[in-house]
């Protein structure tokens, strides 16, 4: 790779080589591409089957428990569940513009498109938060911690404990995708980027939108349907 | 010296000979660094190693406890401890990891002509989440053990065993990713970075096995992983899913467990399905008889054994329905495997066999995989199951399948690669006898259980009706045969890396592309990138002629 | 607990005990000789073809058939059809097992760790031992108290778990008037081995007698410490308590009575009728220190004369 800079004499030659980032074992810079973006395929089934555990769960204790699963859903703030969806919602659009304009070359206008994904990915985990402490402090919590008294129906703990489960890995993954997409910003603030190599862009990109199309599954099984 | 020409047969020329994938750095760190996918399934190979040492010390101190029917040399919950700390080592440090990353990491570029897996990085980081994950499982054995058995079952696992089942349980959850990452590094490599001319029709049936078993790794593992994260949180926070107290259910929890589990038994036997084709293949010295069949009866496996997991749960209370649709999909894992060992005898068929060390194993694969494969009909059997369920039986089968024929292909697959490995023959007497050894002491003990198991003798128990002893320390006899047999073959093997004749580049005249490089091979792996022309198997014309 | 062994009724199986165990053999048995002629079939040529293609010269003549798409359709559909047929006998025996006859006795049956209780129609209650007519169908309705347990009766053919928070059944009817083991087959901790249980299978008359009296067939009223011995085995005191001084889970018998024992919360009591009696009802109350608090309650599963009778029996274990 270095004598192939150097032969091609500099830095930007490079970056418009053909054969820049290709790691030695790949034949073409389309090869390695395309086999990036079907490792982040295959990864993304890989979530979708993790979450696919907890959706069967979900299932199964909604047709055992269906009065409580009703009632405790009344428990959750669609308000605030809306609010975030339409956060999550804005996020993945603002994301898929700056694949685009990383595609184009335009690294200004990259650069703040993530920031603003990164700031709607902030303001879904302070919602986030200001949910989970409201469901603390009324006590409830998953199982065998649950406390509040006012319950008509049996099991709730059980709803419960499959809406912390859900949307606490969610929100794992949210951070996971926060910290990606600040990676991919201070790359792209160091010209890393290009309409010849925006891989990375375009991965994080994908990920994200699964972060949000769980989301998007989420919020009316636990907050509408219940 | 004088006369060498400036490339020899193998087209090397003086500047990559001597030079080799062992040579090329030194240092811990540069092992520890690395990306090549050959030092990495070395370290790989290393590992499951001492986990196959470890799993087998436990399993040789459980047969001695049974030598008698009361205690013989630990208390009942040592007792619990060490078969639960055998399987789990055997499952999740040796067997999971066991083909596919140490020979498959290996052998898998050097077979489709790449220099390479897909992701490098990201194959060395599976091998740190393997590491990091076994740290978590010994940690577990030394701050209180456990006790649970390796399928973790609730609620005893959850909430009532006082041992180190968080530990325990998170180090599998890590491997999980370990293995996820490591089917998915190889499914985009087989489809990415096969050489020119190599079509998927060329593979070596290795390869096929592999990819059918990173199709399963990379869909079954997510669900042992969720699992696993619930059962740790039921432990940890009583978040009530599988606790029938709070109002969970425990037997959601073995669907679960089982959903991946039962793919797993694939992840473990596939692999060894593909290195004993290329045992047989090599010294047959013929083309696969049925290459389309063996290789797509992989992939069939794979799918059917995601229908099937509910067979290990035809007593647990499940729907009756439920349990008759299992017991049918069941039968139909039956097929392909039969499929595949017809496939094998017609290999054998008009070939020119050589009974080199390898080949004895792959032989050896032949007959207990038969015996393993045939007696799980017993316990697809609706009626049957019930009198067999949890029994020795069922410990018998599974190691005919898990031990005889998936260790043993292991086994194979090391003789057969040790040379393109190490660059070392080993001594051929001493492996026999090791092998000898191994064939007959895993018979001796575990074809006694079959009978065992039959006459209604329990898994797991540590005291047992005296009417059982005798054929309890008959099998214990044969697990010190076996055991002296696996202490042969490992000191066959280390001592030829010091005393070992250097090995050539194709020692066992095998058609394949990783023999075609030099032994051991360049960090490179091939000094020209190699151009296939001839079919899985195929040898240039002027040997066949 | 001393327990007949399990007769065998051939090489590989025990005797057939139960009406059902009979179909189940049989399909043991096809299932058996299936793959010993399937296995034979397999290594017969394997062999042959190791001696008859075994390497003679480095320039021997290979075959170059690498496939034949009519054997492979044969060795599909010939194994697909026997295995088909073999999931119906499976599901034959299975139907009959899974559906208990309408005049089935209902016996409650509840698993702990580590004991079996089973409670009657008219109300009594044997611990571990399952006492049942011969001739008459049996269904158990079956939970535990704690974690997984599983029941299985070898000469019957019968297993079945038993889940926490939950039922399930299984029914059989014994055929032969002898006593058989009953194992749990889930593992379920420390005492799982521990977990067997005495099977007696008598005729409907005996049976009758021992629901109305408590007197085994053939045997009289048993003076209150021998009777008292008799429970102490047949109520699974002994898997904790021993008599010879040595620690299990709970204190030893040897010389308990009259001894003073340290309690749990710093008291003292001295071992009298009433404490042996109270902790028989509530075990938990005054529990001696250093042991665990894991003894089950015994209300309503002795009767006072079976209180008197381990009283007076323990005054006799010096």
């Amino acid at each position: 790779m270095s004598a192939k800079a150097e032969a091609l004499g500099g830095a930007e030659e490079t970056k418009l080589s053909p054969q820049f980032h290709v790691a030695h074992h790949f034949d073409k810079a389309d090869t390695q591409f395309d086999a990036g973006r079907m490792g982040v395929w295959l990864f993304l089934v890989t979530e979708i089957l993790l979450f696919g555990g907890l959706f069967c769960a979900f299932a199964i204790f909604r047709s055992k428990y269906f009065p409580s699963f009703v009632e405790a859903h009344h428990h959750l703030d669609r308000v605030m569940g809306g609010i975030n969806t339409i956060v999550l919602i804005s996020s993945s659009f603002t994301m898929a513009l700056a694949v685009r304009s990383a595609q184009k070359n335009e690294k200004k206008k990259t650069t703040l498109l993530l920031a603003i994904t990164l700031a709607c990915a902030a303001m879904f985990l302070v919602v986030k938060y200001f949910e989970y402490s409201h469901k603390i402090h009324d006590g409830l919590l998953p199982g065998g911690n649950f406390t509040a008294a006012d319950f008509a129906s049996g099991h709730p703990g059980i709803f419960f404990a499959i809406y912390f489960m859900m949307t606490g890995i969610h929100g794992v993954h949210v951070v996971i995708g926060m910290g990606l997409i600040l990676w991919i910003l201070l790359r792209n603030q160091k010209n890393e980027f290009s309409s010849r190599y925006y891989a990375p862009v375009e991965n994080v990109g994908l990920y994200w939108h699964l972060v949000d199309l769980v989301w998007i599954y989420l919020f009316p099984l636990l907050y509408l349907v219940g | 010296m004088a006369n060498t020409a400036t490339v020899d047969e193998l087209g090397h020329s003086p500047e990559v000979r001597g030079k080799n994938y062992l040579n090329q750095t030194a240092g811990v760190w540069s092992w520890l660094t690395t990306v090549d996918h050959k030092r990495i399934g070395i370290m790989y190979l290393v590992s499951v190693l001492v986990g196959f040492g470890l799993g087998g010390i436990f399993a040789l101190l459980v047969r001695l406890e049974l030598l008698t029917a009361k205690k013989t040399i630990m208390d009942a919950s040592q007792y619990n401890q060490a078969f639960t700390l055998h399987g789990a080592a055997m499952v999740f440090l040796f067997i999971i990891p066991s083909i596919p990353a140490s020979l498959g990491n290996f052998f898998l570029p050097l077979m489709i002509g790449a220099k390479d897996v897909a992701f490098p990085r990201l194959n060395l980081l599976s091998l740190y989440l393997y590491w990091i994950g076994a740290i978590f499982m010994l940690a577990a054995i030394v701050t209180g053990g456990v006790d649970t058995g390796w399928t973790f079952y609730v609620p005893y696992a959850s909430g009532v065993s006082t041992t180190s089942v968080i530990s325990a349980t998170f180090g599998v959850f890590v491997m999980g990713f370990s293995s996820i990452l490591t089917g998915l590094n190889f499914i985009v490599t087989l489809h990415k970075l096969r050489a020119p001319g190599m079509s998927w029709y060329r593979m070596p049936l290795f390869l096929w096995s592999l990819y059918a078993t990173s199709i399963i790794q990379v869909l079954a593992t997510p669900v042992l992983g969720i699992t696993l994260l619930l059962l740790i949180f039921e432990r940890a926070f009583h978040i009530g899913i599988f606790d029938p107290t709070l109002g969970g259910d425990p037997v959601l929890f073995q669907h679960f467990f089982w959903f991946y589990s039962h793919p797993a038994v694939y992840i473990m036997i596939l692999p060894g399905m593909g290195v004993a084709t290329e045992i047989l293949a090599t010294n047959s010295q013929r083309r696969v008889f049925g290459y389309k069949a063996i290789a797509f009866s992989s992939v069939a496996i794979a799918l059917v054994s995601f229908l099937v997991w509910g067979h290990h749960m035809f007593v647990s209370g499940q729907s009756e329905l439920s349990s008759a649709i299992f017991s049918f999909l069941t039968f139909f894992v039956a097929i392909p495997s039969g499929v595949k060992m017809f496939n094998w005898l017609g290999t054998l068929w008009g070939g020119s066999i050589r009974f080199t060390v390898p080949m004895l194993y792959g032989i050896a694969f032949l007959f207990l995989f038969g015996i393993g494969g045939l007696t799980g009909l017993f316990l697809g059997m609706l009626s049957v199951d019930l009198h067999l369920h949890d029994t020795y039986f069922v410990v018998a089968h599974f190691h005919y399948v898990m031990m005889g024929s998936t260790a043993i292909a292991f086994f194979g697959g090391l003789h057969h690669w040790w040379p393109k490995m190490t660059g070392k023959m080993y001594d051929e007497k001493l492996a026999r006898v090791g092998f000898a050894l191994t064939f007959i002491g895993f018979n001796w003990t575990f074809f006694t259980q079959f009978i065992l198991g039959t006459r209604g003798m329990p898994r797991r128990y540590y005291n047992y009706l005296d009417q059982y002893q005798p054929l309890h320390a008959f099998s214990t006899y044969g697990s010190w045969v076996l055991g002296l047999g696996f202490l042969i073959t490992f000191i066959c093997l280390a001592r030829s890396l010091k005393t070992g004749a250097p090995a050539p580049a194709n020692p066992w005249d095998s058609a394949t592309l990783e023999w075609q490089t030099q032994s051991p091979p360049i960090t490179e792996n091939f000094e020209k990138a190699p151009i296939v022309t001839l079919d899985a198997y195929e040898r240039p014309a002027e040997e066949t002629a | 607990m001393r327990l007949d062994p399990i007769e065998l009724g051939s090489f590989w199986m025990p005797k057939q005990s139960s009406t059902i165990a009979q179909e189940i053999d049989t399909a043991w048995y096809i299932v058996y000789w299936l793959d010993v002629v399937m296995f034979v079939g397999l290594m017969v040529p394997l062999a042959y073809f190791m001696y008859r293609y075994k390497r003679r010269t480095a320039k021997d003549k290979v075959s170059d058939v690498t496939h034949s798409t009519t054997l492979e359709i044969t060795w599909t559909i010939i194994p697909s059809i026997m295995v088909i047929g073999l999931f119906f006998v499976g599901l034959s025996g299975w139907m009959k097992a899974m559906v208990a006859p309408g005049n089935a006795l209902e016996i409650r049956t509840t698993a702990e760790m580590y004991m079996w209780t089973f409670t009657y129609p008219n109300g009594n209650v044997s611990v571990n031992e399952l006492v049942v007519p011969k001739g008459q169908p049996v269904k158990l309705i079956m939970s535990s108290k704690d974690v997984l347990h599983s029941f299985f009766v070898p000469e019957f053919r019968v297993k079945q778990d038993v889940v926490p928070g939950t039922y399930t059944t299984v029914w059989f009817e014994a055929t032969e008037n002898r006593d058989t083991i009953l194992f749990c087959t889930e593992y379920c901790g420390v005492g799982h081995s521990d977990m067997m249980a005495r099977v007696r299978v008598m005729e409907k008359a005996d049976y009758d007698t021992w629901q109305e009296t408590g007197l085994m067939p053939g045997e009289k009223p048993l003076p209150p410490a021998e009777l008292g011995k008799k429970l102490y085995a047949t109520r699974s005191c002994n898997t904790c308590h021993s008599l010879d001084g040595s620690r299990i889970q709970g204190p030893t018998f040897k010389g308990v009575f009259g001894r003073t024992e340290q309690i749990a919360d710093g008291t003292s009591v001295k071992v009298d009728e009433n404490y042996i009696r109270e902790s028989l009802l509530e075990p938990n109350k005054k529990v001696v220190s250093g042991y665990p608090a894991v003894m089950p309650t015994y209300k309503g599963l002795l009767k006072e004369t079976d209180i008197d009778a381990l009283i007076a029996y323990l005054k006799t274990v010096q």
